[in-house]
């Protein structure tokens, strides 16, 4: 079956196409509705046909999601997805493949494979939805609670010291690292379209509201009359600007980021400009800028362009191909030392 | 052992019909390569061979000590042979600790060959030699051969431009120069291979074919061994004819069932002993339309080998019993998911980290009961090194036919173990049929074939067939998840037979021996080659005894409660506490006797023929 043929015949496609006839049964007011609907408005734009899409999960509330997906899905078990969808996108390269997680699966159980697939480069979209609690087992402390958090696990506090996922996934050589918020759902979408473009492992973290075990966990950033003066949103060749009234900026001070007030004194030419390419190590010093010192940074914090792991899979299988012939079972078995017995 | 002069050569040359060499020396004397030349060269003569390599866990143990010792045994002959020997004729001792080691395992009145030249009072030292055994009388009832093979070595290599480091790294070709004299084999065999090995390194060819040489010289010129051996050519059946491990033999079974069924194969392994081999061999087979994935750990292993599976591979994952442990989430979820998967499990001791290297057939239970809830899979067995092959094949088959992962349980005797192969010629291989879903109008995921109760596997790519799956419990025929209480009872039920369903497929179990009668031994695994000797031994006493072999474990062979009720005794051999037995008496409601080893090591012979005459009541 020919990919272009299809595309031609099929109309273009809608959000409705990628809506699966499942209940959806997350609890109201969840964020992950939000998530939800941004990821089947982009995926009618992307241009790839339908039956390309796959969604991997894990375990979790987030891990529901291929359920009320229209594509192929696969829910599997916890923390592994990575490492399924791994599988399938090397034996596949032709797939859009988008893996979705969250704070449990990703960074606890799944800690290992989370890594590994970055250090590889697959070609995966990996949605992290952190909601820094665990949802789907009621509301245990996560890897990415803040420590002293009392949960039903940590009745006196947490002793945990959190992950910063992006900081993790940049420790970790992702090419394509990003962070979003559930409810901004145009810088969702946005971010999305350009992680679906990137050709290896894309990370996106979405800070994601869990209404019922950690209700406004992020409400610095999401709350209407405060939330400009408190993120800062990274922009391709643009200077680190932020505040109600753009009044703040980052600039650099002896290797480290320090929030400046444009108030005359400091002019937009000392800030720092952000450029997604440059190496890992400031995309890091970004990441280490947390509130309530420093704003949250939002948007695309690294992306680079190096082959795919699949990629170099299936180009060393295509050239020792080349070298030594098509194998067949003949010449598979005839190999090595044999003798004829007569 | 079967004896007669022959006149025809100045030296005398006796005719033997089965013999036993064992090479054992410092894990870094090159006991594995010394022995497995010695074999390459004894198949190119046509006898039949058996062969064990025994090697310790640890990569090089200080040089010199016991828990360095490295053995490798062959046994050739005349005859077809099931087993590597019990004991050895020969014992090529390269030191003191191996000598010591090994010593158990030689005939009475064997002949020993030690290396003078290692058994310096530091060497005793080291072995835990209190006194030299060359010189203390100790070996009285052997017949010692005491050489210097280090110094021969050298003064064969005065001209060569390696150092005395290198140059002493040949000792072990001298020590096999000795022993094709012996047994009169050519040395060319050897020297082929020596020039392919090091191709481009012409000082080391040329000194280890000088080693090779100057040992049968020095046995030709000093005449140290009174008579020289001929072991004729077995009469094999007619063909052509390969050497091959277990290892080897199962990764050639996959790559050709994978070609069979015209499906591209994803492996995906995380390294372990002794099941490595079966990663390296196929990670050398891309250009047979194979990937090769090097997980980060055995978890990943085998999820990449399911998600490779759902997109239409041929999944197989590779790894022994405490990978498998690791494994086995997964393993539950390609049960729910159905889809073909290849787990392939080359026991060892254990439990936990156990003996690494040593072989064990105690991962019968977990391969059959050892997942969370009803989630039955089909496990089979592969009985000599060669049958690797035929099983993986079969596994292969099975996986596709019924949409199911299937599990292999190889151990590391058959895994290193090597025998002749014969191979099969390629258009009577069995054909494995399988097809992706392609009709989206009819395509309901669940939907189960009437005959084998598989279901489709629509592949994503594949316009019209988007669907779900997952490890969450499924409504029947449409997979959407479902909570409903009769349905769960209905889908646990539905699993249960598609796998019971593949023993219609399943040949009938052969007797060896009488239908009916006293006595019936029951085998698995790599069993069969003692059971097999220790039977026909009896038969060829004249006593009553069968034997069945059983290569798939679960579903049995259909015909196994009948034949087992044909018989007064059944005598269960196995390296466990009796888990087959077990099976039987639960299955079967049979009365058996079990024969257990748990030692790290396969049975003997002597052990089985014992063992089997004691239930006879006979005295042997
Ligand atoms: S528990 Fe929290 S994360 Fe889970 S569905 Fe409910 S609101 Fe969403």
């Amino acid at each position: 079956m020919s990919t272009t043929a299809q595309m031609q015949q099929s109309p273009a496609l809608k959000k409705k196409d990628f809506v699966s006839d499942q209940e959806v049964r997350w609890c109201p007011g969840c964020g992950d509705y939000a998530i939800l609907n941004a990821v089947q408005q982009v995926f009618p734009t992307l241009g790839i046909p339908k039956e390309k899409f796959v969604v991997v999960s894990g375990i979790g509330c987030s891990s529901r999601f291929p359920y009320y997906m229209n594509t192929y899905g696969f829910h599997s078990i916890h923390g592994r997805a990575p490492a399924i969808a791994t599988g399938l996108k090397v034996a596949n390269p032709d797939l859009s493949v988008w893996v979705i997680t969250g704070d449990g699966d990703a960074l606890s159980i799944g800690g290992n494979h989370f890594i590994h697939t970055m250090r590889r480069n697959v070609g995966l979209k990996i949605l992290l939805f952190n909601n820094q609690i665990y949802g789907l087992t009621k509301g245990q402390y996560s890897p990415t609670s803040e420590k002293g958090k009392k949960t039903k696990s940590s009745p006196f506090g947490s002793v945990d010291r959190p992950f910063n996922p992006i900081s993790l996934a940049l420790g970790a050589e992702c090419t394509f690292v990003a962070r979003t918020v559930d409810i901004y759902q145009k810088h969702m979408k946005e971010v999305l379209t350009r992680a679906a473009a990137h050709k290896g492992t894309a990370f996106v973290e979405i800070l994601q509201n869990c209404n019922i075990f950690n209700d406004r966990a992020f409400a610095n950033i999401t709350d209407k009359p405060n939330r400009d003066d408190n993120q800062v949103v990274l922009e391709q060749g643009k200077p680190l600007v932020y505040g109600k009234e753009h009044q703040r900026g980052i600039r650099m001070s002896k290797y480290l980021p320090e929030v400046v007030d444009l108030d005359g004194s400091v002019s937009e030419d000392e800030l720092v400009v952000h450029d997604e390419t440059r190496p890992a190590a400031y995309a890091f010093l970004l990441s280490r800028m947390v509130a309530p010192k420093f704003p949250t940074p939002i948007g695309i914090f690294r992306a680079i362009d190096i082959d795919s792991y699949e990629d170099g899979v299936n180009e060393q299988v295509r050239s020792v191909t080349e070298k030594l012939g098509e194998g067949t079972i003949e010449s598979l078995l005839n190999a090595g030392d044999t003798w004829i017995v007569k | 052992m079967m004896k007669q002069k022959t006149v025809t050569n100045p030296r005398p040359s006796v005719i033997l019909d089965d013999v036993v060499i064992r090479f054992a020396g410092d894990s870094g004397d090159g006991m594995q390569l010394t022995g497995s030349q010695f074999t390459s060269t004894t198949v190119s003569m046509g006898n039949d061979v058996s062969t064990l390599p025994d090697f310790p866990a640890e990569i090089r143990a200080p040089a010199g000590t016991l828990p360095g010792v490295s053995g490798y045994q062959i046994r050739f002959s005349s005859n077809q042979v099931f087993t590597p020997g019990d004991q050895a004729d020969v014992l090529v001792a390269m030191n003191p600790a191996a000598l010591k080691v090994n010593l158990e395992g030689l005939k009475p009145n064997g002949v020993i060959v030690a290396n003078t030249d290692s058994f310096s009072p530091r060497d005793l030292q080291k072995a835990h030699y209190d006194s030299n055994p060359l010189e203390d009388g100790s070996l009285d009832s052997y017949r010692l051969f005491a050489i210097d093979v280090t110094r021969l070595t050298r003064a064969a290599l005065r001209e060569s431009k390696l150092d005395t480091r290198a140059v002493d790294r040949c000792k072990n070709f001298f020590a096999l120069g000795m022993m094709y004299y012996l047994y009169e084999r050519p040395t060319d065999v050897t020297e082929r291979w020596l020039e392919q090995k090091f191709r481009g390194k012409d000082d080391l060819i040329e000194a280890n074919k000088m080693a090779l040489r100057a040992g049968v010289a020095y046995c030709e010129a000093t005449e140290v061994f009174h008579e020289t051996y001929k072991v004729p050519a077995a009469k094999l059946p007619p063909g052509k004819y390969r050497n091959v491990s277990g290892n080897q033999a199962l990764s050639l079974g996959l790559v050709a069932a994978a070609k069979t069924a015209n499906l591209p194969l994803f492996l995906g392994s995380y390294p372990i002993t002794p099941a490595s081999d079966i990663l390296h061999q196929l990670a050398g087979y891309k250009n047979y339309n194979i990937e090769t994935f090097q997980a980060e750990d055995e978890i990943a292993g085998v999820c990449a080998a399911i998600g490779a599976s759902f997109g239409g591979s041929l999944g197989v994952t590779t790894t022994s019993g405490p990978g498998v442990a690791l494994k086995m989430e997964a393993i539950g979820l390609a049960i729910m998911v159905e889809l073909p998967l290849i787990i392939v499990n080359v026991q060892r001791g254990g439990p936990s980290t156990g003996l690494p290297t040593k072989t064990e057939q105690a991962d019968l239970f977990q391969a059959v009961y050892g997942r969370n809830s009803e989630s039955p899979l089909p496990v089979l067995a592969p009985a000599t090194p060669a049958d690797c092959f035929n099983i993986a094949f079969e596994a292969v088959r099975i996986a596709l036919a019924y949409m199911t992962p299937v599990m292999i349980l190889s151990d590391g005797y058959l895994a290193n173990g090597a025998e002749p192969w014969k191979l099969p010629a390629v258009d009577e291989l069995p054909s494995i049929k399988t097809s992706y879903w392609t009709d989206a109008k009819s395509f309901r995921p669940y939907l189960r074939d009437k005959r084998t109760l598989a279901r489709p596997w629509g592949i994503p790519g594949t316009p019209g067939l988007e669907h779900r799956v997952g490890g969450l419990e499924k409504n029947e025929e449409d997979g959407n998840v479902s909570y409903d209480p009769l349905n769960h009872e209905r889908m646990v039920r539905l699993r249960a037979e598609k796998i019971q369903r593949v023993a219609q497929d399943i040949p009938d179990l052969e007797i060896l021996g009488p239908e009916s009668g006293k006595l019936l031994v029951v085998g698995w695994g790599s069993t069969y080659g003692a059971i097999i000797s220790a039977v026909r031994r009896c038969h060829a006493d004249g006593v009553d005894v069968s034997a069945i072999h059983i290569r798939h474990l679960f579903p049995f062979p259909r015909n196994l409660g009948a034949i087992l009720a044909r018989f007064e005794k059944v005598l269960v051999p196995e390296l466990n506490c009796g888990q087959l037995a077990s099976m039987l008496r639960s299955s079967y409601l049979k009365e058996t006797v079990s024969l257990s080893k748990i030692q790290g090591r396969p049975f003997s012979q002597r052990e089985m023929f014992n063992k089997i005459n004691q239930l006879l009541e006979r005295t042997s």
